[in-house]
């Protein structure tokens, strides 16, 4: 009896043992993994087929993004507060043919900058010229992003810049130059505001508007009367900024039906994506909570949204909800939903969210998808502090890769605040909200110098971290990406924004032959940009989603082009665009490597 | 009225019996709040696995090891502790943390009697040697006052049903203390060093691992320097920015103290217990 109770004993004992090692070696070895050597870069065109070369100085981009200075009160925190407005936008705003970026900038007295695509690789700056450049100060407030959208169908993007203050919309003149607009616009007088999209909720023909608040519109950040801005809570805030939904009027002026149509939540929005996700032809809206759980609001039939985030199954688990970008990574023809969260080893683990409509929400009788969370299956979960996100086939293979910019405050190395921040973040609503309680950073880095991560879709669900491989090593604070063919190559080159630092322009260069296809479309009975219009692709017997947009990711805007990958194929069997209006264009057999031009309600 | 009449008599009768019931029906009352209240659970399959691991680690271990039945109450408490204190995006973490918190009762012992409070010691083996698997529970819980009153009114009820109110009090009174003299040292705020007590990782560590009678010493007096010298010990590791000091500091703390007060128990009586002879009735 003795001899098994000892045999027993120094059984548990290994095991015991064997479990602490176990579990002390499995963390070492995730973090020697992160240490692996570059590869070089012609083994990585070989390899993966591509590679994302940074040529921004060559380009002739020379911006430089600054955070702004806010009320002295908030001072021993600005870095954390100040820690947003590095955008970029993608637009053809002169519409010769050629992409064209926007960065706004966010101190007081910045200027922000137009980079006009000269063909030939080099871009110049025209935000002077056409009047697009000094629109930071303490009166009106700084730039947190611009979102492009024709929304008087004349053909020409205008563009709405959100901010810590008024939003401002300006109309573009031909490409020539833009005139400001915002005073007979009925735009609210002041938005704390990191995110605003343009979409057509209600199917007329006119490009509408979302604006996500942040911090309370009650609060001047740069003339505070009270130190009390903070989120009341880490996981279940609402007291942030309202949220404003802007119809479209068609004489140049948007009205407020907000409470009308039921967007009454006071979070801290931080990205919002229009796309149709039920397939009744109305776009529904999923919007990016910081603080709080994400929100899925269902269009019922332009008439009101209803809020089915937790019945759908994304709105259950409160996590710092940073980016909304949509997807189709198994090529199953529906939409997808990728959201970037807040993952900080040892200390806060959220992971990042990519929803994928479940089989039975097609046979569902309900009005919503109901969702699963594949990120950890597909092994795009774990990235980082991530802000903006894209989906885009970066080697053409048929399948979408992903793009995810990393990193939150860079200050001095060896530092780190989250000690702090765990302390105060972790009490009650009394001390939390209250900036004066909030610990001094004195230039500690938190999540800073990350990388951004790269993530190549191997077709079979799941995904490869390329980050090391296929671009050079760079820690820069990314916030907004933005993917376009800025070369008019067939190609996604790749545009990040970075807080407080140069914006970085990745050109992708190819090593392999994969084929592609480009849609351009315009609508004639729907909106002018087509925003909302859905594009099912069909080759080789695969198929694949995509939905065209007016702001998507983080403070970002993809090119107005939709892009796909054909891998070895040279022709793609069948096209289907569902157009906002309802109506649908069916094109068959078309030839790989064109941009094609649809115009609504042409063949 | 019969039903009730049998029952309060049961629990005259069985005083003891009924009370090792209560901690895990306040640790299950304090999940349901903090759940039904904010939806604290990540998810229900990790603190289920976390639950049903303990369960049957000491389940299977009580026999094996011990040859006897064990209740399994307190095995529920760390499960439960184990699923509620650490956050991980993977399953296989809050399996081996509660795996390691119950095996360490039967494996770190000494004169039959285990020196860690379980979870504890799972929970902060974890923290501190696989921070790329696994987080705590730092930051979350909801901003309002009421159900923070209502679980620090049950609370120190439990507590001072289980004779460990002196516990409680001595280290919240003396976290309150350093926080203020920490306040002074770092110039952070009095509100902000005191901010982590208003959590929900401190309300699981006050009522149930600080005052775990299993691993708390044998007189009220030691007790009350205990946690005293737990609290101490955290203000340095949090002046050393510690994130999770004060399981830290209970898991330096608590066995040190567990030894020696077992020892001078020991040489007292000049009767020593015979190792895996005695099994006390732990959490």
């Amino acid at each position: 009896m003795i001899n098994n109770q000892q045999r027993s004993k120094w059984i548990t004992t290994v095991v015991f043992v064997s479990l602490l090692v176990f579990t002390a070696f499995s963390s070492r070895k995730n973090l020697f993994h992160a240490e692996e050597q570059q590869m070089q870069k012609d083994k990585a065109l070989k390899e993966f087929g591509f590679y994302l070369q940074p040529i921004t100085q060559q380009a002739g981009i020379n911006f430089r993004h600054q955070s702004p200075v806010l009320d002295a009160q908030l001072k021993h925190i600005e870095a954390q507060i100040a820690s947003m407005g590095a955008s970029v936008s993608v637009v053809d705003f002169d519409q010769d043919g050629w992409d064209d970026l926007y960065f706004t900038n966010s101190r007081q007295g910045s200027q922000n900058a137009l980079y006009r695509n000269l063909h030939n690789g080099k871009f110049e700056n025209v935000a002077a010229q056409v009047g697009l450049a000094n629109l930071n100060d303490s009166t009106t407030g700084v730039s947190m992003g611009a979102v492009w959208g024709d929304y008087d169908n004349d053909g020409y993007p205008d563009v709405l810049i959100y901010k810590w203050g008024k939003p401002e919309l300006f109309h573009n003149d031909h490409g020539k130059r833009f005139v400001n607009v915002t005073d007979s616009s009925g735009l609210p007088k002041w938005v704390n505001a990191n995110c605003a999209i343009w979409l057509d909720f209600n199917n007329d023909g006119l490009l509408d508007l979302f604006i996500g608040g942040y911090y309370s519109e009650k609060l001047n950040l740069f003339h505070t009367h009270t130190t009390k801005v903070m989120p009341e809570s880490f996981r279940y805030a609402n007291n942030g900024g309202r949220k404003y939904l802007l119809e479209n009027m068609g004489n140049g002026k948007f009205k407020d039906v907000t409470e009308q149509y039921g967007l009454n939540s006071t979070r801290w929005v931080l990205a919002a994506g229009a796309a149709d996700v039920n397939g009744d032809g109305y776009p529904d809206l999923f919007i990016a909570d910081d603080y709080n759980v994400n929100e899925l609001y269902i269009n019922d039939h332009g008439k009101r949204f209803i809020e089915v985030g937790r019945q759908a199954g994304i709105g259950n688990i409160p996590k710092s909800g940073m980016c909304v970008t949509f997807g189709d990574i198994n090529n199953t023809g529906k939409i997808g939903i990728y959201n970037t969260t807040i993952t900080e080893k040892g200390v806060l683990v959220q992971s990042n969210n990519y929803w994928q409509p479940t089989d039975a929400s097609s046979s569902s009788s309900s009005s919503y998808p109901h969702y699963v969370n594949l990120a950890q299956l597909a092994g795009i979960d774990d990235a980082g502090w991530s802000y903006g996100s894209q989906f885009g086939d970066l080697n053409n293979d048929g399948y979408q890769d992903l793009y995810v910019t990393n990193g939150y405050i860079s200050g001095r190395k060896g530092t780190s605040y989250w000690y702090d921040y765990a302390k105060i973040t972790s009490g009650n609503k009394a001390i939390i909200e209250d900036a004066r309680n909030w610990p001094p950073m004195n230039g500690e880095s938190q999540s800073g110098y990350e990388q951004d991560k790269v993530w190549l879709n191997t077709g079979k669900g799941s995904f490869t971290d390329v980050s090391q491989e296929v671009c050079p090593y760079m820690t820069y604070d990314g916030r907004a990406v933005a993917l376009a063919d800025l070369w008019n190559n067939g190609r996604l080159d790749v545009v990040v924004a970075n807080q407080n630092n140069v914006p970085v322009l990745f050109k992708n260069e190819s090593g392999n032959h994969n084929h592609w296809i480009e849609f351009d479309l315009h609508g004639t009975v729907s909106n002018a940009d087509a925003v909302g219009a859905k594009v099912l692709l069909e080759w080789n017997g695969m198929q694949q989603i995509q939905v065209v947009t007016d702001g998507i990711g983080f403070s970002s805007q993809n090119s107005h082009r939709i892009h796909f990958g054909l891998g070895k194929s040279t022709r793609v069997d069948r096209v289907e665009i569902f157009w906002p209006s309802g109506k649908r264009t069916i094109l068959t057999d078309l030839q790989a490597d064109k941009l094609y031009k649809i115009v609504e309600g042409k063949s | 009225m019969m039903n009730q009449s049998y029952a309060m008599a049961w629990l005259t009768e069985n005083k003891k019996g009924y009370f090792q019931y209560v901690p895990p029906a306040f640790i299950t009352l304090l999940l349901t709040i903090g759940q039904l209240s904010f939806g604290m659970l990540d998810s229900y399959i990790n603190l289920v696995t976390a639950i049903v691991t303990a369960v049957l680690t000491e389940w299977v271990l009580s026999r094996w090891v011990f040859g006897i039945r064990k209740n399994l109450s307190s095995a529920y408490i760390s499960g439960i502790s184990v699923g509620i204190l650490i956050r991980s995006t993977l399953l296989w973490p809050y399996m081996v943390t509660s795996m390691l918190s119950i095996m360490s009762k039967y494996v770190l012992r000494y004169k039959g009697r285990h020196l860690w409070n379980p979870s504890n010691f799972g929970v902060s083996w974890m923290l501190f040697m696989a921070p790329a698997d696994v987080a705590g529970l730092s930051i979350q819980w909801g901003s309002n006052w009421l159900p923070l009153v209502v679980i620090w009114t049950l609370g120190f009820i439990i507590v001072y049903q289980a004779k460990r109110l002196q516990v409680t009090l001595a280290y919240v009174i003396s976290f309150i203390i350093l926080a203020y003299v920490r306040s002074l040292i770092v110039g952070d705020t009095f509100w902000a060093e005191l901010s982590p007590l208003t959590g929900p990782m401190y309300q699981l560590f006050v009522f149930f691992m600080i005052t775990d009678p299993a691993t708390t010493v044998s007189t009220p007096k030691g007790r009350i320097w205990v946690a005293i010298l737990v609290a101490i010990v955290e203000f340095f590791l949090r002046l050393a920015h510690f994130i999770y000091a004060p399981f830290y500091a209970l898991c330096i703390v608590g066995p040190i103290a567990k030894y020696i007060d077992l020892r001078r128990q020991s040489i007292k009586t000049s009767t020593p217990v015979t190792a895996f002879s005695q099994v006390a009735i732990t959490s």
